[in-house]
């Protein structure tokens, strides 16, 4: 399975100031899930590692499940537990 | 429908006014404002983060949801990000509609969703440290291993 195409990945609150970055593009492979492009981020951040239980995710500003596809050109935001309000 | 995120300070006024309607008996307003302590600890300031624009679709979406399910006139959801200081006003939700009991309960329901899922963050900074927080009504928290919940 080649590369076809690129993820933009945001992370926010704590991730952000853990991994020293707010945005990073991947190149996505082809099929890949959510949870997939997670791991790549964590293989590149390993540091993000422990957030990982609770962390929730959106494709294109919708919440998402880990085993939804990444479709090329979308934004997929690595969402630690909200504390608004 | 006012539904805002921005760093700019936000206030009663603004969301009363932007629910107002002729058929509203009642207007509900409730503001979330920045605490001098949180669990035994002074509190120097706040720092919020967000992701806007889905913040903005969510606060939308439970906007919407929150005048189908409670017969609402309108509704409007304000959340400040950025450094906010004690007492400053962090959150406005307003709700109008025609009585008392349902803008109590709407306003209540309201507040409870945008802890739980919209997309907002925040630090709090102490005189010696500062920590992000992690929402214990967050959908985050509620996913998590018993033994991470606090």
């Amino acid at each position: 399975m080649g590369a076809m195409g690129t993820v933009t990945v945001l992370l926010f609150a704590s991730l952000a100031e853990r991994a020293g970055t707010r945005r990073l593009e991947l190149p996505l492979e082809e099929g890949a899930t959510v949870g997939e492009v997670r791991d790549r981020v964590v293989a590149q951040f390993p540091q993000l590692a422990p957030a990982v239980p609770t962390l929730m995710y959106a494709l294109d500003e919708e919440y998402a499940r880990e085993d939804a596809p990444v479709r090329p050109g979308s934004t997929l935001a690595l969402i630690p537990p909200v504390s608004g309000g | 429908m006012l539904i805002r995120v921005t760093e700019a300070p936000i206030s009663a006024d603004e969301g009363a006014r932007a629910v107002a309607s002729p058929a509203a008996g009642a207007i509900n307003v409730f503001l979330g404002v920045v605490r001098n302590t949180n669990l035994g600890r002074a509190v120097s300031h706040l720092v919020y983060d967000a992701y806007p624009s889905m913040a903005e679709k969510e606060m939308r979406a439970i906007a919407e949801e929150a005048k189908a399910r409670f017969g609402l006139e309108d509704c409007a959801i304000l959340h400040r990000t950025g450094r906010l200081e004690i007492g400053e006003t962090s959150l406005v939700v307003a709700v109008s509609c025609g009585h008392r009991r349902e803008s109590y309960e709407a306003g209540l329901w309201v507040v409870n969703e945008v802890k739980k899922r919209v997309p907002v963050w925040k630090k709090e900074v102490w005189e010696d440290g500062e920590e992000w927080i992690e929402g214990p009504e967050s959908l985050g928290m509620q996913q998590a291993p018993a033994s991470m919940q606090r």
